[in-house]
């Protein structure tokens, strides 16, 4: 194992080359703009294709036809660009590609749009957040892979601070098996009566008309497997908990050192941290919060988790929003709240009340 | 010059309908209305492909119209896309596969509105791929919409008194957009009314195909077909309706050869 100093991005950009990413098309934007940097540079030594496409549109466009022949490609950019993607990101999920996104969020307001799928239609993208560059590193590896094996698109949710820092981390390259993939276009059935026809809505050669129904209930069979099987989620000290944080991402890495500080001193305080914001761990975080008297959930958006939250606990516990909107005045979602003084004294009014609350 | 010997009978037999079917053709009826312009289209580009022997790599972006509906007898690999995107997804399959034979099948709705700034960053980028522009002159799957490409005084469904420019604006040309382009290495246009306007159209497949397998750039070709149903006309006026609206405003011939714009042949 190697260690060395790289930049969030830089990290991001390597592990998906050395993940097999051959293909990769983007459109600047911050704090997304240093992942595209960094695949512009490092693709071709790698015999891959980045393209700068002229607007987000046609970069979704591109890696859907890159994604069409086999190979494992990649798009990526931030919550306003995604929006742009929801369209082409609805059909390519229908039509089952392996698509891997590189959501560079501005902060953490878009937790609904990679969520709930985005777009038209009934479909969801994994969506795997991780908290610091070490764990997003693993996440690389673990979309394309997941991608691959469910045959459909992974987002990794980042923010401005995981592509901006600097952090310690392996990047030593991996030996990673590429699946065979006889669903690619390559033209070989053509002339046979049964070319492959890679669509969203049901299309057969041959065949007159389509057969949404039957092809979206397909679909639908599959989330259900992915929600059993993909879920994954880091507690700590939620055994005794009376109050127990939730939150998830680059919030998360704050509430954790605050809440081990507090478990330091004694507060019976818990932590719980979805790391698949879909399939959202719903059993396990049930699970985890039992016992405790209330969930405080600390996101830095108007309350969006949060309704998973609810629908996990399923009234076991009250769910009580503490984080909020915060921002600088660059509204690239690096705000006054990502400050572990400020988390703790929140954190600590709110453990006071319910501890009163107990005690009464 | 073929002589025909009538001193005895035919060597070979006679060829049936169904011996001419091209090799992507699955047979079977297609769902486009009497008198549609883009079965014949699709045909010229197929036969052209399987005489060009390249029905092994020829792959496909389509895009949504009325000729999404053939796509069931289209018999070679290909994505269903999004309307408009078909010019950026065909890019990320050439690019990954440079070896294959990439087309593009777009209407003008499709091509001209939606999708304009794809077709055009594409021919800019000098994409080895071959872009179909199936241009009718109505969104024909709605009904007869105007669309980018309906000429002055057309009269479509929203345009019921006929297309009027000063209200609804002009028509678009996409060969006089695309021929400037560096990276673009043939621009043409064609339709299907006549015989003689069909093995031109086939003619043109065959030199934007060579255009892409020598990798001079993005190939461009533009078919101008009849849609008596979107312009509200009987089924066998399509042809000289179109001679008479359309083909005066979109010129017929060749525009660039080889990444070198030339003269169009003019319609003859």
């Amino acid at each position: 194992m190697s260690r060395e100093f790289v930049e969030g991005s830089e990290a991001l950009a390597r592990a998906a080359i050395d993940a097999g990413c051959r293909f990769f098309a983007g459109y600047p934007m911050t704090p997304f703009t240093e992942v595209l940097d960094h695949m512009a540079e490092k693709m071709p030594a790698a015999g891959g294709v980045c393209i700068n496409a002229e607007s987000e549109l046609e970069a979704i466009g591109m890696t859907w036809g890159a994604l069409a022949t086999g190979a494992r490609a990649a798009t990526g950019s931030v919550g306003q660009g995604l929006s742009l993607m929801q369209e082409s990101f609805s059909e390519i999920t229908r039509a089952e590609l392996p698509l891997v996104v590189f959501n560079m969020a501005r902060g953490q307001s878009d937790y609904f749009q990679s969520t709930r799928g985005g777009g038209h239609g009934d479909y969801y993208h994994i969506v795997l957040c991780p908290i610091d560059i070490h764990e997003a590193i693993e996440h690389v590896y673990l979309a394309f892979d997941l991608a691959d094996r469910w045959r459909n698109p992974v987002q990794i949710y980042g923010d401005y601070l995981l592509g901006h820092t600097w952090e310690s981390v392996d990047l030593s390259p991996r030996s990673v098996a590429l699946p065979s993939k006889e669903w690619a276009l390559d033209g070989s059935l053509n002339g046979t009566g049964r070319a492959r026809n890679i669509n969203s809505i049901g299309m057969t050669k041959g065949a007159k008309g389509i057969d949404p129904e039957t092809f979206w209930n397909r679909l639908q069979d599959k989330y259900r497997v992915i929600q059993a099987a993909e879920t994954r989620i880091e507690t700590e000290f939620t055994d005794d908990a009376l109050y127990t944080v939730a939150a998830w991402g680059t919030a998360a890495k704050f509430v954790r050192y605050v809440v081990r500080e507090m478990r330091k001193e004694g507060y019976r305080i818990g932590y719980i941290r979805p790391i698949t914001l879909w399939p959202f761990p719903t059993d396990a975080f049930k699970a985890a919060a039992r016992g405790a008297r209330e969930i405080g959930v600390f996101e830095l958006n108007g309350g969006q988790m949060i309704e998973d939250v609810r629908l996990s606990l399923l009234g076991d516990a009250p769910a009580v929003s503490i984080g909020g909107i915060s921002s600088d005045s660059s509204g690239f979602g690096v705000g006054p709240l990502l400050n572990t003084a400020r988390i703790r004294e929140i954190i600590e009014r709110h453990y006071a009340r319910v501890a009163a609350a107990r005690a009464a | 010059m073929i002589i025909i010997d009538t001193t005895r009978p035919p060597q070979e037999p006679a060829k049936q309908k169904w011996d001419n079917r091209p090799d992507l053709l699955i047979e079977g009826d297609h769902d486009l209305c009497p008198g549609c312009g883009e079965p014949i289209a699709l045909r010229c580009m197929l036969e052209v492909i399987q005489e060009m022997g390249l029905s092994k790599s020829a792959i496909g972006a389509v895009g949504i119209g009325c000729y999404t509906a053939l796509t069931s007898l289209l018999d070679t690999d290909m994505v269903q896309c999004l309307h408009g995107r078909a010019p950026s997804v065909a890019t990320g399959i050439k690019r990954m596969r440079p070896e294959s034979l990439v087309y593009t099948m777009q209407g003008d709705g499709d091509m001209v509105n939606e999708g304009l700034q794809e077709i055009i960053h594409s021919a800019a980028r000098g994409e080895n791929i071959t872009c179909l522009l199936l241009n009718n002159g109505v969104f024909g799957e709605t009904g007869g919409h105007m669309t980018a490409t309906t000429v002055i005084g057309q009269r479509t469904k929203n345009t019921l008194e006929g297309r009027d420019a000063a209200y609804h604006g002009h028509p678009i040309s996409m060969t006089d957009l695309l021929t400037p382009l560096g990276g673009v290495g043939y621009v043409a246009r064609s339709t299907v009314t006549t015989a003689k306007d069909i093995q031109r159209t086939r003619r043109y497949f065959k030199k934007a195909f060579e255009t892409q397998i020598e990798g001079k750039g993005l190939s461009f070709i533009e078919v101008l077909t009849m849609c008596p149903t979107g312009w509200f006309i009987p089924v066998q006026e399509g042809p000289d309706y179109l001679n008479a609206t359309m083909s005066p405003v979109f010129k017929i011939g060749e525009f660039k050869v080889d990444g070198k714009i030339v003269t169009p042949e003019g319609q003859v």
